[in-house]
């Protein structure tokens, strides 16, 4: 059985952080359900690994686990390890430590910016003070050195006359600035892991672009890391490193960024990327049409859960679920894929 | 803000000017005549013909509404049929226990159900939040005279640690007043701490779904400050309206507690004067309550204002 956690997990430094055969599971009234099973990627220092797949594919479960931020009581990691590396270079594994003993690494080390600006600041705090209570926590800055520090995050997120914005609550905002706000809030304790959760999916497209060069920005000036989670491919391109598909709960692959827009391995990403509209084909009539995805994704465990779906499916897909195979340079969960390259 | 607060103002005149109309006619409206009820079965038509005229009775109802209006807008409310004194004198001296049994059976409600609903919002689904619902269920569902009657039946008559009932001689010392509303007090607390606690529990639940407290716990901070910072911050505007409204139910008299407690407070005036069809106390003690009662749901809005800054923008 040939299982690969990714390979490039092993270079000279270790990266900062190391997904391994990860599953999460929620209690529920009718037994226990694994949206997250055996989820394996690496992050290192500097780079932006963009986590892709459709909505319930388990992507935003797998960065609320590695925040440590499942919902409780009803979701738990059911097997699988998270390893950190922390700022005094010590591996911890993220899925052994307690609720309390995240707090000390979240915000401080790993910062999380979230899909919804408008619903992701509390309504009845000043954004400065929300800024300043997470720095007066982890950094323990007060008074004018506070002051100073928050003001110093607005001016890094580019936020026109920062002074006087610290005052202004969440409404007087627009999305874009209360993005901003978010990000400037996630790097205001200088992380070394950034977790983007489609933080552009809600803003307008102009906006869009604004986000995604400010957050490549602040990773490349801080180093720091970035998992950058979304469902949109055109987005993947502008800024990732490399990148991992998420399917139904598991990776399907994992490859660098151009590789796999010349050619991906999983007919799934194929799938993904021919609906991306400058690649629409023309049809007969000269229109280029996007090609939807038909079908639902498959039962867990029978089979590939993309066979329903898959324009390339035979027998052997329908008769047990196929293993994450090593690549060039990446990995891929599909029996056919030499045949198909 | 200002302009908040004078717009409220305006809308208050108004309510007023409804509140003493609606409250002059709803009393014509019961049958039954003062000066007939004061001088008994034995009177002659002439005598009750007599005493009517002496208190402008005989004069068509709208005129009355208008002599009324026009006196109150002077602030005074009237003369008295039956006690033989001004109407604000006679509300004046039942005030007190009043005021201080819905103050603290505010305070008690309060102090109940604002943390038992935190709580059961916090371990929604485990047994606390089976016990506090069910707790808040049952005093939802007590009436208060027979809880009353308990209280008085164990803390008073058997155990002797609270007076029975009244509220101690008008010349004792506030303090020893004062511990005479203690078992009324907790049991209207009781009572009105179900819907308090029930609804801070929908509201925390609310708010603890929320985006923003998943971004309050992604900064690290300890769930206590979660809760009672973010949540309960944010839990805390519908809650407010709910305290408020208990109040200002309650300023209007607690009729049955202070009839179980013989309290000599503005619910018994109203009691006794509706009786005795004695117009003016009835007329007075209803304005002044609803006149509190607005005010008391202008000073929530105003809390509502300094609590959330949304409404203060608008």
């Amino acid at each position: 059985m040939a299982v690969a956690s990714d390979q490039s997990a092993f270079k000279q430094d270790g990266p900062l952080l190391a997904v391994d055969t990860l599953s999460v599971s929620f209690r529920q009234e009718d037994g226990v359900s694994t949206p997250v099973r055996d989820v394996s990627l690496t992050l290192h220092q500097g780079e932006t690994l963009a986590l892709v797949g459709e909505s319930g594919s388990g992507k935003s479960v797998t960065s609320l686990a590695i925040m440590g931020l499942l919902p409780r009581p009803a979701g738990f990691i059911s097997s699988g390890k998270i390893r950190f590396q922390t700022r005094a270079k010590q591996t911890v594994d993220l899925a052994q430590l307690s609720f309390d003993d995240m707090r000390h690494l979240r915000g401080r080390e790993m910062a999380m910016i979230f899909q919804e600006p408008m619903t992701s600041l509390n309504p009845v705090l000043t954004i400065g003070e929300q800024i300043a209570e997470t720095v007066r926590l982890h950094l323990g800055l007060s008074g004018r050195a506070l002051q100073a520090h928050v003001k110093a995050q607005l001016d890094l997120v580019e936020i026109p006359d920062a002074a006087r914005r610290m005052d202004d609550y969440p409404h007087q905002m627009s999305g874009g600035m209360r993005q901003r706000v978010m990000i400037a809030l996630a790097m205001a304790c200088q992380p070394s892991l950034l977790i983007a959760d489609e933080p552009t999916t809600a803003l307008d497209v102009t906006i869009q672009a604004q986000i995604l060069l400010l957050i490549d920005r602040l990773r490349r000036e801080t180093g720091m890391a970035v998992l950058f989670i979304t469902h949109n491919l055109g987005v993947v391109a502008e800024i990732a490193d490399r990148v991992t598909v998420m399917y139904a709960g598991q990776v399907v692959e994992t490859a660098q960024t151009r590789p796999l827009f010349r050619k991906a391995a999983h007919p799934y990403t194929n799938a993904l990327l021919s609906c991306l509209p400058a690649r629409a084909k023309a049809d007969a009539s000269g229109l280029r049409r996007l090609v939807p995805i038909q079908g639902q994704p498959g039962v867990f465990g029978e089979a590939c859960a993309f066979a329903p779906r898959c324009p390339h499916v035979t027998a052997v897909c329908q008769t047990k679920p196929p293993q994450l195979e090593l690549t060039d340079g990446g990995s891929v969960r599909c029996f056919r894929w030499r045949d198909l390259a | 803000m200002w302009d908040f607060f004078w717009r409220r103002l305006t809308g208050l005149i108004v309510v007023m000017a409804l509140v003493a109309t609606l409250v002059f006619f709803l009393t014509r409206l019961a049958p039954g005549d003062p000066a007939a009820l004061m001088l008994g079965d034995q009177a002659s038509a002439a005598d009750i013909a007599a005493l009517r005229a002496v208190y402008g009775l005989d004069q068509p109802v709208l005129v009355q509404f208008g002599l009324w209006l026009k006196e109150i807008l002077k602030g005074n409310l009237g003369q008295s049929i039956f006690l033989q004194r001004p109407v604000t004198q006679a509300l004046m001296e039942r005030a007190e226990p009043t005021f201080f049994l819905a103050l603290f059976s505010v305070l008690i409600a309060a102090l109940i159900g604002i943390p038992a609903g935190i709580v059961s919002a916090v371990w929604r689904g485990r047994l606390v939040d089976q016990i506090v619902s069910a707790l808040a269920m049952l005093s939802a569902n007590i009436p208060s005279f027979w809880l009353g009657l308990l209280f008085i039946q164990f803390f008073a008559v058997k155990w002797h640690l609270f007076p029975v009932a009244g509220y101690g001689d008008p010349g004792a010392p506030l303090l020893e007043r004062l511990r005479h509303l203690v078992l009324p007090a907790t049991v209207l607390g009781l009572v009105n701490s179900a819907l308090i606690t029930r609804f801070t529990r929908a509201s925390m639940l609310d708010i603890l779904s929320e985006d923003f407290i998943r971004t309050a716990r992604s900064k690290g901070l300890a769930e206590g400050v979660v809760i009672w910072r973010h949540a309960f911050g944010n839990a805390l505007i519908p809650v407010i309206t709910v305290v408020g409204l208990t109040a200002a139910l309650l300023v209007g008299g607690a009729i049955v507690t202070e009839t179980v407690f013989g309290l000599p407070g503005i619910g018994n005036l109203v009691v006794s004067a509706v009786l005795r069809r004695d117009y003016p106390v009835i007329q007075g003690a209803l304005i002044v309550v609803a006149a509190i009662y607005v005010l008391i749901n202008l000073v929530v809005d105003l809390i509502y204002a300094w609590v959330d800054p949304r409404v203060r923008a608008q």
